[in-house]
């Protein structure tokens, strides 16, 4: 089965992206997880986000568009990058969503994808 | 004919129903389309066996017949097509004509009680899925509403069925964890209070059968977990003291002055015998350890003189291993019977106040100490406190007699001794 792992990070530990004193080991943290993924071979996509400062919401309502700046939701966990993983059940979803530097700094959110309808499947 | 037949089909229900939902829930993965399956199949098994007999194997007639119509309602809902190869690719037509099924019961006690199962649905999830039990039935003994109940237990199985949930019982390093889901799970439904806590919660009594048949199930199914042997045992003490906790009046009885000859000597011995065998594992383990402290208590009768040290003892191992707020408040009044009012109140100190606030063993623990360290007024304020949170009316009733009789002791001691200072 296919499931997104949504990676929310506090702003302290997003931080430590452009922080010369944190940025390497944080860095290294991230590396180690994907290329750990990579190597299982279980990657089907997935991206890291820019910081949630770079984030606008867009709404419409009864046909007028309203565009805000920010996230969605004012949290103190921010949206900070997502994986597809292809693994045999959720158990093993949610053992390389615990291995995440996310999971430790913030949480993460282990969710199966849609199947395909079965009219497109044929 | 028509009678035996009806028989039969209940018969059938009864013994076979948890076996069978499990295999079809093993094979689909979807628990409400397999209930609905099997009680459509029960259905027509009582409408036709009347007719046609009782067919040679009647669980096999019936796991065909559920199986054919989740099949054909998966068909009908053209939206899993995709998944039906990998059904087919599960289903074993083999299994089907065996005369003797696998039985998948385990698989289903762990994912009900899996961790990305909210734990307040593991058990209702095990009685409905397991003993086939209705939601009323459940709500009632869980105080919440049928319908909250029904809506929580459809959300549960269709998070079992969408989210790919493992449907293996786990191994390894997994294990302890999540065998402990399964225990805590099962053991809720049995839903015994810490009745050697003086005063304690007895709790919701009208699931323990059912509790009690889960038990013997896991026992059955993990012969050699000295846990499963442990928890059948724990509730099997339990259930060996139940009518001698009312009095003839329907007052209740605490654990010191119950009347030993009207424990069940059945209950006790069967649970002996678990504990013994699950120790020659040689682990240590919760509910081993839980059962041992009612093994204890039961020798009170028998060697005539109550083992306080040895309570002691197995307190501050559980303490040690398990430390929950029923454990520690357990350990705190072994404490005090064991002479040692001064530590007991240490102990009770140091709980977390948020949780041990709305305890009532905490308070009726705490008052025993205060009582027992000559604190009357405080002593009076804390079993005030206990009889406040007291849901049972046998137990409010038999603390307000505590609370009479401490009143009555501290004012014959202040007129023996008016010098004396009740908080000294």
């Amino acid at each position: 089965m296919q499931y997104m792992i949504l990676m929310c990070e506090p702003e302290s530990e997003s931080g430590k992206r452009n922080d010369p004193v944190h940025a390497d080991a944080y860095w290294g943290g991230w590396n180690a997880f994907i290329g750990a993924m990579a190597q299982a071979g279980i990657i089907v996509n997935g991206d890291g986000l820019q910081l949630p400062h770079t984030a606008t919401t867009v709404r419409v309502r009864d046909g007028k568009r309203t565009v805000e700046d920010g996230p969605f939701a004012d949290t103190k966990e921010q949206l900070g990058g997502y994986f597809i993983i292809e693994v045999a059940d959720l158990d093993t979803a949610l053992e390389w969503a615990a291995r995440s530097p996310a999971a430790s700094s913030g949480s993460v959110e282990v969710r199966p994808v849609m199947p395909p309808p079965a009219s497109a499947a044929a | 004919m028509g009678e035996d037949a009806r028989r039969a089909a209940e018969v059938a229900a009864r013994v076979s129903y948890g076996r069978l939902l499990a295999l079809l829930v093993a094979w689909s993965r979807d628990i409400a389309g397999a209930e609905d399956a099997l009680a459509e199949a029960f259905a027509t098994a009582l409408a036709t066996w009347p007719e046609s007999g009782v067919p040679a194997n009647p669980d096999g007639w019936l796991m065909t017949a559920a199986r054919n119509r989740l099949r054909n309602a998966y068909r009908h809902a053209a939206v899993t097509e995709a998944a039906m190869p990998e059904l087919e690719r599960r289903f074993n037509p083999a299994t089907e004509q065996a005369a003797a099924f696998p039985d998948e019961r385990l698989k289903l006690l762990f994912v009900c009680a899996h961790p990305a199962i909210d734990p307040a649905i593991r058990t209702p999830l095990m009685l409905q899925t397991v003993l086939g039990l209705d939601a009323g039935r459940i709500a009632s003994a869980f105080l919440v509403a049928p319908s909250t109940m029904g809506q929580r237990l459809v959300r549960a199985k269709a998070k079992i069925r969408d989210s790919g949930l493992r449907f293996e019982p786990p191994s390894g390093e997994d294990l302890p964890d999540r065998l402990s889901d399964v225990l805590n799970a099962i053991y809720a439904a049995y839903g015994t209070g810490w009745d050697d806590v003086p005063g304690a919660t007895v709790g919701t009594q009208d699931l323990s059968h059912e509790a009690l048949y889960l038990g013997r199930l896991l026992v059955e199914l993990m012969p050699d977990e000295p846990e499963a042997r442990g928890l059948l045992a724990l509730m099997l003490y339990c259930e060996a003291r139940r009518t001698a906790r009312r009095d003839a009046a329907g007052r209740f009885v605490p654990l010191r002055d119950q009347n030993a000859a009207l424990w069940s000597r059945d209950h006790i011995i069967e649970a002996e015998s678990l504990l013994t065998t699950a120790a020659q594992a040689a682990r240590f383990g919760r509910f081993q350890c839980e059962a041992a402290l009612q093994s204890v208590h039961i020798q009170r009768p028998i060697t005539g003189r109550a083992h306080h040290q040895a309570l002691r003892t197995l307190y501050d191992l559980l303490a040690t291993h398990a430390p929950s707020l029923g454990v520690l408040v357990g350990r705190a009044a072994a404490t005090l019977d064991a002479g040692d009012p001064a530590a007991a109140l240490r102990q009770l100190d140091a709980l977390p106040a948020s949780t041990a606030v709305r305890y009532q063993p905490y308070w009726v623990t705490r008052a025993h100490v205060l009582h027992a360290a000559s604190r009357a007024a405080d002593a009076q304020d804390a079993l005030q406190t206990a009889i406040g949170l007291t849901e049972d009316d046998a137990v409010r009733g038999y603390l307000r007699g505590v609370a009479a009789a401490w009143q009555a002791e501290h004012r014959a001691a202040d007129t023996e001794a008016p010098t004396r200072h009740p908080r000294a």
